[in-house]
């Protein structure tokens, strides 16, 4: 039987780069940031090119503003067949609203012949860290859901799922249609080759309004920590610095004996 | 009334972030006017268990239990911890910010129509409830409001000190074996391995860390690295460029997407510091940075840091610790 995944990614801040915030506190300069993909959501992506490989069409979809397009090229460019972009503000959105809009669209594509019986997402956007978008999607759907997990595959109409557990390695089975949330580790994301970048370039992307307003976040504001002050001891340069470390060891109480 | 939903080691014993998770409910319901706090654990707590959980300042200890509970499922957990919230008629409902957490208040979240906010770390007002969380991989913070009931949310890990309470709670353990639907254990844990040992199985109670970033150079370049982690009885954490090389298993991976860890030492080797390994290692009393850039901000965030290149300064250390045990 092959599958037809869907994966949702969204465009996130690069926190890597100096992290500026609007005038209003309501959500991150994007003048001054970079963007990618949630490097969870990555993985999404792979596994969703791999379960689809077996006959059915990976097909990725975002909720955000224009810009939220290079997310989607990127994932068309390793491997998924179709993109969808609803196209809207994502800091006018909560979780909530996310759940609604992927629902819709998971609701469409089946009514238009093109069902997805599997959708698969990142356990917790970069920015938001909320945790909440996968869980409230199956809810919305009626289809169970396993979170957290690093490898997916399908046979017979079922989904098995591996994951960290507290107890160790745990091992999820559950029946299709299903929400899976993928934690970053265990796939390694595919690197787009040069004719996979030129196809991704070109390739038709459906747009789309939101189905409802949003009822938004339940954000008062933003606000950036204060920075510490630096008040770092130098103990020294190169291997001349060794009597020092181990004196630190020594009057931290680490150094077992 | 706060519901806190604990988690329990395999041993038997109450995890550290559920203890600080106890905490915050504590300075919570103090500010409230002393509302009382009931814990939830899945399973069969014993009676230090429950001590613990009283010590905590816990009213009283439901304990869920019966086959729905006996592998884990979220929806089946917090079907379970629903049922408990709707009969005390709690106002809070609250865990710590971990995996189980996270999943389980998600689902509490869902089922109820109101927001969560994962990863608080403080809250600022009671009415309205306001809260402050993690956002941006901890590079801002988000004030939320959680003016419906129950307001739901989870305690990002070592916001607070876990601290027994000056005066324990009454610890009543409450038997439950709430109805779970059968789509509630559609999705649940159908099999558990034991991990294979290795040093980063500890990472995150480890009471000692060594790091290690690009500057390690290869897979190869880890020997010594791991040496001093057997020297100090440490676990060994890794930056993310490390795993996405394929140097080191993604499991002993520090940060944002990886593990977050408080140890009493931290040794980032050849880690620049990126916001993203920063969120999970910020947590550390103590974070002896080597680095060959002084001004890398592993290094300017450090409380001690060695200025060299790892390859030649961990060996030297090495050698100091087997000479100074003679």
């Amino acid at each position: 039987m092959s599958v037809s995944p869907l994966v949702c990614v969204k465009r996130v801040v690069d926190a890597t780069s100096e992290v500026v915030l609007t005038e209003d506190a309501q959500g991150v300069d994007g003048r001054y940031a970079g963007f990618t993909t949630s490097a969870h959501e990555e993985c999404a992506v792979e596994l969703a090119v791999r379960i689809a490989a077996d006959g059915g069409a990976a097909t990725v979809m975002t909720l955000g503003d224009d810009d939220a397009v290079e997310q989607l090229r990127a994932a068309l460019a390793v491997g998924c067949a179709a993109a969808t972009h609803v196209v809207a503000d994502p800091q006018a959105f909560g979780p909530a609203d996310v759940a609604r809009e992927i629902a819709a669209v998971v609701r469409d594509h089946e009514a238009a012949g093109t069902p997805h019986e599997l959708v698969l997402l990142g356990n917790d956007a970069a920015d938001t860290g909320d945790f909440q978008v996968g869980i409230r999607l199956a809810y919305e759907l009626g289809w169970p859901v396993v979170n957290g997990v690093n490898t997916v595959t399908v046979a017979d109409g079922e989904v098995t799922a591996t994951g960290s557990g507290p107890d160790g390695h745990e091992t999820f089975r559950l029946p299709l249609p299903a929400v899976v949330t993928v934690l970053e580790g265990g796939v390694e994301p595919r690197y787009p080759s040069v004719p996979g970048r030129m196809k991704a370039k070109k390739a038709p992307i459906e747009e789309r309004r939101p189905t409802a307003d949003p009822v938004g976040p339940s954000r008062v504001r933003l606000v950036l920590p204060p920075p510490s002050p630096s008040t770092v001891q130098v103990l020294g340069e190169g291997p001349a610095s060794a009597p020092a470390v181990v004196d630190l060891f020594e009057q931290l109480g680490v150094l077992a004996r | 009334m706060i519901v806190v939903l604990v988690e329990v080691t395999p041993a038997g014993e109450v995890v550290e972030t559920s203890r600080e998770a106890m905490t915050f409910a504590r300075d919570l319901a103090a500010a409230g006017g002393g509302v009382p706090i009931d814990a939830v654990v899945v399973g069969h707590p014993d009676d230090a268990l429950v001590g613990t959980l009283a010590s905590y300042g816990a009213r009283r200890v439901h304990a869920l239990t019966g086959p729905a509970y006996e592998s884990f499922s979220g929806a089946a957990w917090a079907a379970g911890l629903m049922a408990v919230r709707e009969r005390a008629g709690a106002v809070v409902v609250t865990a710590a910010g971990t995996a189980r957490g996270n999943e389980v208040l998600a689902h509490v979240a869902a089922r109820s129509g109101l927001p969560m906010a994962a990863n608080v770390v403080s809250f600022s007002s009671l009415s309205p409830f306001t809260v402050t969380r993690q956002v941006v991989g901890g590079a801002a913070l988000e004030e939320m409001s959680l003016s419906q009931r129950p307001a739901i949310f989870t305690l990002a890990g070592h916001a607070v000190e876990a601290t027994p309470a000056a005066t324990a709670g009454a610890g009543e353990l409450v038997v439950e074996t709430p109805d779970v639907a059968d789509a509630d254990l559609l999705a649940r844990v159908v099999s558990t391995e034991e991990p294979e040992p290795d040093l980063s199985g500890t990472l995150k109670s480890a009471r000692v860390v060594v790091g290690a970033g690009r500057g390690a150079g290869s897979a190869e370049g880890f020997d010594d690295l791991l040496e001093l982690a057997e020297l100090l009885d440490a676990s060994l954490g890794v930056s993310r460029v490390v795993t996405s090389l394929g140097w080191r298993p993604h499991h002993e991976q520090v940060g944002q997407t990886g593990s977050r860890i408080s140890p009493d030492l931290y040794i980032p080797c050849g880690i620049s510091g990126a916001i993203q390994h920063w969120a999970g290692c910020s947590s550390a009393k103590v974070i002896l940075a080597i680095n060959t850039d002084p001004d890398a901000p592993m290094v300017t965030k450090a409380t001690h840091a060695v200025i060299g290149d790892l390859h030649e300064i961990i060996p030297a250390v090495n050698a100091e610790i087997r000479r100074r045990r003679g």
